[in-house]
């Protein structure tokens, strides 16, 4: 008995510091990972090439959704009208903003097959609460795309907020379209056509390459 | 680009003093809205009923490699446009990659089938005449959707009919082969577009929007080198 319990007090150290080593993961290390290690499975997953939603869906919600602030992305994404919103909106702004991020990436992700990433050396003080990881995304007989994410720092590690793809950031585009509607229907008018949005046709299955 | 924030500031600061809410007023970014969103529905239709079916059609007879070869024989002429704009606008060390592609994959890339310059590690760039008449100071001009062209601007637009006039496909005398090249040439460009459009699709509540605020913005990026001012903050 004694024995099992120090047997497993010895590996406590070890499960911590791995914790405590991913919870400190720098930023850009980080978005290494995680590109690396979806762009690898894709690679090696027939099923997720011939795009298999449901493979596709869990990939994203088991490695990249997880290193994003949803709340806060949903938060800027709606702007000032984001403080008119009662908790309860905001919640609910939140999980279908998600879901839609979601569904967009689960259209797109297979497409990424033949994509090599660059990642740009990491400009960043100590005690840097927000940073900007630049990578540059490289497809074959195509100029490289820039793809910088926009990360804070959170109590379970660095999570992106915002993606800018080519200098389109995906916060802002959405802003646009949030307050056009916000205006016009408000706040719940936006929770129901984010609603009516995710419960249309899934995506459509991406073209064959 | 410039001179034109520097003329509309003053006025929008005095209007956001004096009326505090013009926020209603017409898109200053996209005044031909109501003509342009006549355009972009004529444009799906379009291209629902012709010219994506063709382009998919296209996508499944004929194998990766070849198209891959389609593709790079028409890049390597875009790149001979990325020069001469990296030229005009100054910049030789562009410009000096851009026809160092062009001629390395014109010769040992067999006429551009082969995308050799890549491989050796000189990156593929973009740049057009848009972007040029933008650094040499003239403003966007008013938002344009184009039926079967896309999105674009009074500037960018009048950028692509320069290219068009000095396209080589132009210089081919037999009308067969320029007419096949021209479609091929369209077609390709269409193709690529299939894999991306379906993004569109799910990413935007309202597709004619989210395309408008994208394009606007990538141009902006582009037209600064990647390197914006911040953006005015909203009203």
């Amino acid at each position: 008995m004694l024995r099992r319990l120090l047997s497993t007090l010895i590996m406590l150290p070890l499960a911590l510091s791995a914790d405590l080593a991913l919870a400190q993961e720098a930023p850009d290390a980080l978005v290494k990972r995680v590109a690396e290690d979806v762009l690898t499975t894709i690679r090696s997953d027939k099923d997720l090439q011939a795009g298999n939603q449901a493979k596709v869906k869990q990939l994203i919600e088991t490695k990249l959704a997880p290193n994003f602030d949803f709340a806060r992305m949903t938060a800027l994404a709606v702007g000032r009208n984001w403080r008119n919103a009662n908790p309860e909106q905001q919640q609910q702004l939140t999980d279908q903003f998600r879901t839609l991020l979601v569904r967009t990436y689960s259209g797109a992700l297979t497409s990424y097959r033949d994509n090599t990433m660059d990642y740009k050396p990491l400009r960043m003080n100590a005690g840097d609460a927000e940073v900007i990881v630049r990578t540059e995304v490289r497809r074959p007989g195509q100029a490289p795309v820039q793809i910088d994410y926009n990360m804070t720092k959170t109590p379970e590690g660095w999570k992106a907020y915002d993606v800018v793809v080519a200098g389109v950031s995906l916060v802002t585009n959405y802003r646009d379209e949030f307050s056009d509607i916000v205006r016009t229907s408000g706040i719940d008018g936006l929770i129901k056509a984010l609603d009516t949005k995710n419960k249309g046709p899934a995506p459509p299955p991406p073209s064959p390459k | 680009m410039k001179s034109l924030n520097r003329t509309i500031a003053p006025a929008l600061a005095l209007c956001a003093v004096v009326l505090a809410g013009c926020a209603a007023a017409p898109s200053k970014v996209d005044p031909l809205e109501p003509w342009n969103r006549t355009m972009y529905s004529v444009h799906t239709a379009v291209d629902d009923a012709v010219i994506k079916p063709v382009a998919k059609t296209y996508v499944q007879v004929w194998p990766e490699p070849i198209r891959t070869a389609v593709s790079n024989f028409f890049g390597n002429i875009d790149d001979i446009f990325t020069g001469i704009n990296d030229a005009l606008q100054g910049d030789g060390n562009r410009a000096g990659d851009a026809f160092g592609r062009v001629l390395l994959n014109s010769t040992f890339g067999l006429a551009g089938i082969f995308d050799l310059a890549s491989m050796m590690g000189i990156t593929k760039d973009h740049n057009d005449f848009g972007l040029t008449f933008g650094k040499w100071g003239a403003p966007d001009g008013a938002y344009l959707f184009i039926p079967l062209f896309g999105p674009t601007t009074v500037r960018d637009g009048t950028g692509a009919v320069v290219r068009i006039y000095f396209s080589p496909t132009g210089y081919i005398s037999d009308i067969a082969v320029r007419n096949s090249l021209w479609g091929l040439n369209y077609l390709d460009t269409r193709a690529q577009l299939l894999q991306s459009e379906g993004v569109l699709d799910t990413a935007s509540i309202d597709r004619y929007r989210f395309l408008r605020n994208a394009y606007l913005r990538a141009r902006r990026y582009q037209l600064y080198n990647g390197k914006p001012p911040p953006e005015p903050e909203e009203e």
